[in-house]
């Protein structure tokens, strides 16, 4: 008996070999007949996106109002730390989890919560109990006010979901236009070395299962602030 | 008719004639329209996109081992094992014996179509696994004992109220109408079932072989709880999955977003590239990835329908779908739902068990044009028609049709019979609805309309004399 694999193989190879399938038809470009769709790139149909950076600022702060994330431009460290000290208040938080960064440490400096740091690892219902996660990231997307965290960005898989409140901390130079110039630059950063996780994270947790109706917070964090920093 | 036929007429009879529940979908759908539609025009070019997603699968069915074997390579490489399953049973029989051998005790899911096609849950408690469904909508027809009811809206036919009943018996919370707090009680259970959790499934929206990773797409964040936390992680998927390039991910994602929930980009777009890797504080210790062929083969080597293979299972054709949207998700009788479903069961499970679906259908077309990657929905309803009735005929339909023919290629006859249609019609009320009336498969929920006193041709000679 042979493997699941070879079986399968064959079966595909089987099922082209015998019939080609019609291509698909292009809807936009009828009059030109030498061009196929594969001559564009996504960017050329995607959402545009402005080519300075206070553009993608902008839209980036944009996006971010209609996906209920909680953007913020801070000049300074300083500034950054009067935001989180509010929220630290506000929320009366006790616990705040996070991973070492020069960005993190400096934001944490003068904080008066419990610290849990996931840099050597973690007990599930230790990071659970915390009321926030601080964590940095690969970039911003200002095309759809998307964050890419990984693994080694975002202080492993679980940081940046576990707990209620999930704080990001960026710089003004990690904004990039796209999708596409995000995963060209997780491709040129990791070359074949991928970290394992990867993720594309656009406002805080959502679900509308219940009626259709939109709520926050369903079984990641509720809330989601970006801080933004100039380098 | 087969039982299934029967079972679908009943089902859907039943489903039509209850106004409450068409209102209700409706109302449901109401938002997403809007949303899509503006998602849709933030596109530079909505239509360019469609092309360019069409012909990217395109690329990728028609070389589908090619890219199969680089994905499964390059995860490998990674740690992940890769299991080839040619059938249901045998994706079951690899997944129970993972759970086995590592002395698994209790298993949280994501939201997996591919799952539910397999009929997995039924198999892992069969073995006494408590198995969870952490997605709010699946967990909450999980807890009814359902299955769900649309391919990505699992709950949407539920009312809140209903969902708090159900809340209120299985779990004993307090009654409340707010969406909210409902969501709230179902996050409070979950959270300890995933920190309890040793063994988390989820699907995959895509697989990349360029970079030997596997794609989710959520809002939640209950996928990547029962990736993170875990120590191990079974991703089940189609082999149609496979995209070539990870930049393709740029193209799909949004797409994906916009024709399934009307949103510009989903909450959680992950990829994951194996289990937890050197120098890497958490995931799990083994990533087990089951690429499910299961009859897919079958539609591969239909040339003509190839293209449903590129299907990214958003659920946009159900949402358009006239039938879908009267007959509702559970008249099918299928895994997968409206159009698609209608398409593919046929292949997956028979076609003159299945056949049915493809006479379900008014042919409006309007789930082609929903399709972001250009399946030609519609048109293959008609070749299972088609391909259906040759190789087993109908002498009933094919007598009426030799009728029909012969009736419209003789015009004194067609006249005539047009003429007897007039005269006798004035009778028509003495049977109406009856046994006794030849017309009872229409009038049995519809009026019969009045033919006209004179006919069209018989004006236009007129008016010519
Ligand atoms: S057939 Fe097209 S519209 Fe329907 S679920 Fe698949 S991708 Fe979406």
């Amino acid at each position: 008996m042979s493997d699941g694999k070879t079986i399968i193989l064959n079966r595909i190879r089987e099922a082209l070999r015998e019939n080609p399938a019609p291509r698909p038809h292009a809807s936009h470009t009828s009059s030109d007949q030498e061009e196929t769709p594969r001559d564009h790139t996504p960017r050329e149909w995607l959402p545009k996106v402005g080519e300075r950076l206070d553009e993608q600022i902008d839209l980036f702060a944009r996006q971010s109002e209609g996906l209920k994330t909680e953007f913020h431009r801070c000049g300074t460290m300083e500034d950054a730390r009067a935001i989180l000290s509010v929220l630290v208040a506000e929320g009366a938080w006790k616990k705040i989890a996070t991973h070492t960064t020069p960005d993190t440490s400096a934001l944490l400096e003068k904080n008066r919560a419990e610290i849990l740091k996931t840099d050597t690892g973690y007990q599930i219902d230790d990071l659970e109990s915390c009321d926030a996660g601080i964590t940095g990231c690969e970039c911003l997307v200002a095309q759809t006010g998307a964050i890419l965290v990984s693994a080694p960005s975002a202080g492993g898989r679980a940081l940046s979901v576990l707990p209620p409140h999930h704080i990001i901390i960026a710089r003004t130079s990690q904004m990039v236009p796209d999708l596409t110039a995000a995963l060209e630059l997780a491709k040129e950063r990791y070359g074949n070395k991928f970290p394992s996780f990867l993720s594309f994270i656009t406002g805080p947790s959502r679900t509308g299962d219940i009626e259709r109706i939109l709520v926050l917070g369903a079984h990641g964090p509720k809330r989601l602030t970006v801080l933004l920093l100039e380098d | 008719m087969t039982t299934f036929a029967s079972e679908f007429k009943k089902m859907a009879g039943r489903y039509t004639a209850d106004l409450t529940h068409r209102a209700f979908i409706k109302k449901a759908l109401s938002g997403y329209y809007q949303k899509r539609d503006d998602s849709k025009a933030s596109f530079q070019s909505w239509q360019g996109a469609r092309d360019l997603a069409a012909e990217t699968k395109y690329e990728a069915v028609n070389h589908l081992d090619r890219y199969l074997v680089e994905f499964a390579e390059k995860i490998e490489a990674r740690g992940a094992k890769i299991f080839w399953a040619p059938s249901a049973r045998e994706a079951r029989d690899y997944i129970l014996g993972v759970a086995r051998e590592n002395g698994v005790r209790s298993i949280i899911k994501s939201k997996t179509m591919t799952s539910e096609e397999i009929h997995l849950n039924d198999a892992l408690e069969k073995e006494g696994y408590g198995v969870f469904e952490s997605d709010l909508g699946e967990y909450i027809v999980q807890l009814r004992k359902e299955p769900p009811y649309h391919l990505v809206f699992p709950a949407m036919h539920l009312t809140r109220g209903q969902i708090s009943d159900l809340f209120q018996k299985e779990l004993g919370s307090a009654p409340t109408d707010s969406p909210e707090e409902l969501t709230m009680i179902a996050r409070r259970v979950m959270r300890r079932k995933y920190c309890e959790a040793d063994m988390g499934i989820s699907g995959a929206n895509f697989a990349v072989a360029e970079t030997g990773m596997i794609s989710i797409t959520e809002n939640e964040g209950n996928a990547r709880l029962t990736t993170s936390l875990p120590r191990i992680h079974v991703a089940i998927l189609g082999i149609e999955k496979v995209l070539p390039r990870l930049e393709d991910l740029a193209l799909f994602l949004p797409m994906l977003a916009t024709a399934g929930a009307g949103q510009q980009m989903t909450c959680y777009n992950t990829m994951y590239g194996g289990p937890r890797q050197p120098g890497e504080i958490d995931g799990p210790e083994q990533m087990h990835v089951v690429l499910l062929d299961n009859r897919r083969t079958e539609l591969l080597a239909d040339a003509e329908q190839r293209d449903t293979l590129g299907c990214i299972r958003c659920g946009a054709c159900l949402n358009v779908c006239p039938i879908f949207k009267n007959v509702g998700g559970y008249s099918y009788g299928t895994t997968y739902q409206g159009p698609i479903g209608s398409v593919i069961t046929p292949h997956l499970r028979g076609l003159q068990d299945w056949k049915h679906l493809s006479a379900a259908s008014s042919l409006c077309g309007a789930c082609t044009e929903a399709c972001p990657v250009k399946i030609d929905l519609h048109h293959h309803l008609l070749q299972n028609r088609r391909n259906a009735a040759a190789a087993k005929p109908v002498m009933i339909e094919k007598i009426s049709f030799l009728g029909f023919a012969w009736l419209m290629s003789h015009p004194s006859i067609y006249h005539l019979a047009a003429k007897l249609g007039r005269v006798f019609q004035p009778l028509h009320p003495i049977v109406n609805g009856t046994f006794l009336d030849p017309l009872i498969a229409w009038t049995r929920s519809r009026a019969f309309p009045n033919l006209a006193p004179t006919s069209f041709h018989e004006q236009w000679k007129k008016s010519r004399k």
